[in-house]
């Protein structure tokens, strides 16, 4: 089986959003990037398929040079090979596109990606990666088993779950529950050291085709003060949540 | 060129983030000076919609139940007869599943977490990005449109029309994925669809502790949620884990017990219109992102929180 897994570089979850260019850009000064939360449970369910199925696992992300260091992780942590798509991603289409080309051309039958990435939460590469390619889908995708060219998955679904069957191939939307938190692996030096070894491939774009373009940044307004209720006077809360706030 | 809703319902039911896609719709509609049709499935009576300003509903009727593909096929065949190119939908997990196939099928900008109306020439939308923790102006530059509309961003807003309906038999792909099992509590309201939630963290000591925040949310007709070291350590399914990397949420009122705030935990809460926070710590970060603070312990305030609220019911109903 070979699989692929979409690695989106975000900026780590403390990271403080700022704005440059007349907010018109993310200010990525002393932001840390990682692997996206939910990408990162899709990799590591990969490497069970690798360690359990013999499967193959390539990592791909669309980025500028400055991704590398995160495909580097993704490697240390088990892939085998690397692909970076030379382009800075401008909206959830075009990188649905060009993933959609990797995915052809390296014939992969799974092809594993996060719900959401962190930062712009499109939730729409996955799903658009899968009606480019006509492969099956499921989204929101918290449990994966493949039998040879079948597939068992479980989708979460507002209020509870839903177990779908399908076959070969597949896009899946990923997060946690493919495998546990306990699960993840921080790579140690052996595999660090590997993965300097490991194929890191460059390619170019095709036509980039954009649906959507962000244009400004805001950030939210601050809030404004909060009430402080004394903890033996149980009935202002009440009478400040019917009366003022008009939420019970 | 009328605006299209994608109207979901349960069990017959409009859900209520339906209804708000209709308001939004009919909002877009007015703006655009045209009208609103909707697309239903498996729903008889629709006259509710006529509420909230639907002139024209497409009843399609598919035993199969919900899958995306085939959703996604009838929605795009429902905006080509309509001929629509403004077509709005819910966050839910089901709308956001069809979504991306919806806007592939019909080469459509599509935009999610949207939290305003559109501005028109050009059309762009004001999005929720980085968890919250900003707005983005996108402009959408294909000329069908998608919105994926935040859940309570808009709220209801009543517009009585004259609805018309009319049954619509699209075309049905096959489907290359089949459902063999749906596990659903029928019972309790899911955070996706709660007026209220009511979570809560670490500081309430372990997984015996919960009865006391189930009562609560069950005086308060509200969800159960939890932070996220709470279900990686097995006191709560990960199906309630909120946050960043958990389920957003956008309720009316979320009650945060023993959460100590952290910027993941508050940037998938901070959508949610008024927060309350119990917490022992009056240094504990969440008093500075919330509108109503209690410093003091969850084990004497939250019996004494649901005695009160029962007696609040009682007279108020
Ligand atoms: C990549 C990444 C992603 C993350 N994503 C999320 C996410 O999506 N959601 C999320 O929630 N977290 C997330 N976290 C974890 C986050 O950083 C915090 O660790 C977590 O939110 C803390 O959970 P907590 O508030 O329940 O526990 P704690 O931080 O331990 O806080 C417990 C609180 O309970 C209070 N307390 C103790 N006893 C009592 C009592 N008797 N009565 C009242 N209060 C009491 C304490 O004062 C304290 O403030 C993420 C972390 C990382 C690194």
């Amino acid at each position: 089986m070979k699989i692929l897994v979409c690695i989106s570089h975000v900026p780590d979850t403390t990271s403080k959003i700022n704005f440059t260019n007349d907010n018109t850009a993310f200010d990525t000064n002393g932001v840390q990037f990682v692997i996206n939360p939910n990408d990162e449970f899709g990799l590591t369910r990969a490497m069970w398929f690798k360690e359990k199925q013999n499967a193959t696992v390539d990592v791909v992300n669309v980025g500028g040079p400055e991704t590398e260091s995160t495909l580097r992780k993704a490697l240390a942590i088990g892939a085998d090979a690397a692909f970076r798509i030379n382009t800075t991603p401008t909206d959830g289409y075009a990188v649905a596109k060009e993933l959609s080309k990797v995915a052809v051309d390296g014939n992969y039958d799974l092809i594993i990606a996060g719900r959401e990435s962190i930062d712009y939460n499109g939730g729409m590469v996955p799903g658009m990666m899968a009606a480019e390619l006509g492969a099956s889908f499921v989204n929101n995708c918290i449990s994966l088993e493949i039998d040879g060219t079948n597939a068992t998955a479980v989708r979460e679904i507002d209020g509870g779950k839903e177990t779908l069957s399908s076959t070969l191939p597949l896009v899946i939307g990923g997060q946690k529950g493919l495998v546990e938190e306990s699960d993840l692996k921080i790579p140690n030096m052996r595999g660090i050291m590997m993965a300097r070894k490991k194929p890191l491939t460059v390619l170019e774009p095709a036509q980039q085709q954009t649906c959507t373009s962000s244009v400004k940044f805001e950030k939210p307004a601050p809030k404004g003060a909060i009430k402080m209720v004394d903890a033996d006077n149980i009935d202002e809360l009440i009478d400040l949540l019917h009366n003022e706030a008009k939420v019970i | 060129m009328p605006v299209l809703v994608y109207i979901e319902s349960e069990n017959k039911m409009f859900k209520k983030a339906a209804l708000e896609v209709a308001s939004y719709g009919r909002a877009v509609a007015n703006t655009l000076n045209t009208s609103l049709s909707a697309v239903v499935f498996n729903t008889e009576d629709c006259s509710q919609l006529a509420d909230y300003g639907v002139d024209k509903v497409l009843t399609v009727n598919h035993s199969n139940g919900f899958n995306a593909k085939v959703y996604a096929d009838v929605i795009a065949q429902a905006a080509l007869k309509e001929s629509a190119n403004v077509i709005v939908l819910s966050s839910s997990a089901d709308s956001r599943y069809l979504a991306p196939i919806l806007a592939v099928g019909l080469k459509a900008g599509y935009v999610p977490n949207v939290v305003e109306l559109p501005k028109t020439q050009p059309f762009s939308v004001k999005r929720t990005a980085f968890s919250n923790k900003a707005f983005c102006e996108t402009q959408i530059t294909t000329e069908v449109k998608i919105i994926g509309l935040s859940n309570n961003a808009f709220g209801l807003i009543e517009h009585p029309t004259s609805l018309q309906s009319e049954a619509f038999s699209p075309q049905i792909t096959s489907s290359d994925i089949s459902v063999e099992k749906v596990d659903k509590a029928t019972d309790k309201v899911s955070i996706a669809d709660a007026e209220t939630v009511v979570s809560a963290g670490r500081g309430l000591k372990g997984p015996e502790n919960w009865n006391m925040i189930e009562e609560l949310a069950d005086v308060l007709g509200a969800a159960t949620a939890c932070s996220k070291p709470v279900s990686d350590l097995g006191w709560r399914p990960h199906s309630e884990h909120v946050g960043q990397t958990g389920k957003p949420v956008a309720s009316n009122l979320y009650i945060a017990i023993g959460i100590s705030g952290a910027i993941q935990h508050l940037a998938g809460i901070n959508s949610s219109k008024v927060k309350v926070v119990i917490n022992t710590d009056p240094e504990a970060p969440f008093f500075k992102a919330a509108d109503y603070g209690i410093v003091g312990d969850a084990f004497e305030v939250v019996p004494k929180l649901i005695e009160k609220l029962k007696t609040f019911k009682a007279q108020n109903s």
